[in-house]
């Protein structure tokens, strides 16, 4: 096992990070599993799976309760967490990490309290074309309920905002009105890594708050929330390395005091009286009922895991999976990529003449191969594209040249048969 | 009424695809069938007949038939009602999975499509393709064919 304390490996080695993640050895359909579905869900290093088994076998309890042993080893563990994703993010303060249970809820959160506190009828709510459905559904039910307006910002044919830094179309994009910008970082469906930094720096001299979406940032680069200059920035454990049901809202610390409860609860308040309550402080005032602390302290290991790591080392093997991916996919005939930017993870979507993704991916999936198929939850994106879904193939650290030229033999197999 | 039992016309789909190897030639006959499948009539591919997935699309239609039209006489005079589905999807290998359903319980009375017990797709080995996770429109296309043998049967 690693030890979290030992010196950082710049040595990129994929055999050793493969070694890490006991679900490699998985067989599907009787062949070695080549898992290219990372950006849906990450598969999970063995010591994040034992920090979460370890807590339920040693110190399980109730967290910020009991004046016992174990709920105050549960309490500093969950602490611990939080301190640890505080430093890897850079927050200012621990009590600016509010945990969730996922960027989806995260935002819903974001939308349903700054709602409350900012929106008013005629007010604007500015995001882009290429957002996950989980960045705009909140917000349109917060239009809703306040009278406020959804306005996107619309997608180049190569996947990028149709706003570049040097013209003032940014500048234009915001009027007296907008409230909220709520954008994301990385495109989900086309892996395009947004320059939202000008954007946040533009949405500031304009007073606006901001809302980034990391969820597919996160377990790809450094994420610097003081140097983006958000207001809140979300997140997911579980596409980095960590359990599912536990995320993150990062949230200026300033700009939370001033924000409501969303949800009602235990560990939230103060004083409770049938007559008034008063809220607990930061974090818990976001953070009501019993949390996922197996989660929690799941998702610490899985960021100290990851700081084991040269993050810069992890994305430039993912980045090389990625260009082999686009020029070997680029020999089958009829293949179109969807989203070319010249800034992306590794997250590649595509299309085939002909050949529909759901018949793709279920003979990639007699092969072994998980990809992702269908409209990955951008169905506004689809639309702009002209597509009703796409296969999308996306790499963590441990995929192999090896496992990219299998997936390619397998689609071009998958596209003879077919057609 | 088709000379066949439903449950006969599984046995012969379990029988067809047992005669198969492996994973690929399961799928090439299922791409095939697809192919073979009438096209569901133009005009009928409307959101209507759109039997929801997420994955993959599937259109619908059911029409109810009456023997004594067909001056089948060995039905007696009562008038038994079958019903007749055409049907269609994008993708092939949901097309597959489609024509096989409407082979099996095409042209059949609503008492013989809600009695007997669907197991062919289990028994050939594509039982994954019900899987809710799939969201491939076949099963809300079983339930939807179960609908109708529901309301026709109330009707007759």
């Amino acid at each position: 096992m690693t030890n979290s304390t030992s010196a950082v490996k710049t040595v990129f080695d994929v055999e050793e990070i493969r070694a890490q993640f006991p679900i490699l050895k998985v067989l599907v359909h009787g062949k070695p599993l080549v898992y290219l579905d990372n950006a849906a869900t990450s598969q999970k290093p063995r010591r994040v799976i034992k920090a979460g088994s370890a807590y339920y076998a040693t110190i399980n309890a109730n967290v910020h309760r009991g004046v016992h042993t174990l709920s105050t080893l549960a309490t500093d563990a969950q602490e611990a967490a939080r301190e640890t994703v505080r430093g890897h993010i850079n927050a200012r303060h621990a009590h600016e990490v509010i945990f969730t249970s996922g960027t989806t809820a995260s935002i819903n959160l974001a939308a349903s309290s700054l709602g409350q506190l900012l929106l008013k009828p005629g007010d604007e709510v500015l995001i882009t074309g290429m957002e996950h459905h989980a960045n705009i559904v909140p917000w349109q039910l917060a239009c809703e309920r306040y009278g406020a307006t959804l306005k996107v910002i619309p997608i180049t044919e190569s996947g990028e905002w149709e706003i570049s830094r040097s013209d003032d179309r940014m500048i234009r994009q915001f009027t007296e009105h907008t409230k909220v910008l709520a954008i994301s970082h990385v495109s989900n469906t086309l892996g395009t890594i947004n320059p939202i930094k000008e954007l946040i720096a533009e949405a500031k001299k304009h007073g606006v708050i901001t809302v980034v979406d990391g969820a597919q940032a996160i377990p790809h680069m450094h994420v610097d929330v003081q140097d983006l200059g958000c207001d809140l920035y979300a997140f997911s454990g579980h596409k980095m390395y960590a359990p599912t049901g536990i995320g993150v809202l990062y949230g200026r610390e300033e700009l939370l005091e001033q924000m409501p409860p969303w949800q009602g609860g235990g560990e939230m308040i103060d004083q409770v009286t049938f007559a008034k309550t008063t809220y607990a402080k930061l974090p818990f005032k976001f953070e009501a009922g019993t949390p996922h602390i197996a989660g929690i302290i799941g998702l610490g290991e899985a960021v100290r895991w990851l700081q084991d790591y040269d993050i810069d080392a992890m994305a430039a093997h993912e980045h090389t999976l990625l260009e082999h991916a686009t020029k070997e996919l680029r020999t089958v005939e009829g293949l179109r990529i969807i989203g070319t930017a010249k800034e992306k993870v590794g997250v590649i979507s595509f299309v085939i003449e002909g050949v529909h993704h759901y018949d793709l991916g279920t003979l990639l999936d007699q092969q072994g191969i998980a990809v992702r198929t269908g409209h990955h939850c951008t169905q506004p994106l689809m639309e702009r594209f002209g597509v009703s879904g796409t296969t999308r193939a996306s790499f963590a650290p441990f995929n192999t040249i090896d496992e990219v030229d299998a997936m390619v033999a397998a689609a071009k197999k998958a596209v003879k048969m077919l057609r | 009424m088709m000379d066949t039992t439903l449950e006969q016309a599984q046995q012969e789909i379990v029988d067809e695809f047992a005669m198969l190897g492996d994973w690929q030639d399961r799928y090439e006959q299922l791409i095939e069938l697809g192919k073979e499948l009438p096209l569901i009539a133009p005009e009928h591919k409307t959101d209507e007949n759109l039997v929801r997935g997420c994955q993959s699309r599937v259109w619908l239609t059911a029409e109810p038939v009456s023997l004594l039209d067909c001056a089948r006489s060995d039905t007696g005079s009562s008038g038994t009602t079958v019903i007749h589905f055409t049907a269609d999807s994008d993708a092939m290998i949901t097309k597959g999975l489609v024509a096989l359903l409407v082979r099996v319980l095409n042209d059949r009375t609503p008492e013989e499509i809600l009695g007997t017990p669907l197991t062919f797709i289990d028994r050939i080995g594509l039982r994954e393709h019900l899987s809710p996770n799939r969201s491939n429109g076949v099963v809300a296309m079983l339930d939807q064919m179960k609908r109708y043998a529901l309301v026709y049967s109330a009707k007759t």
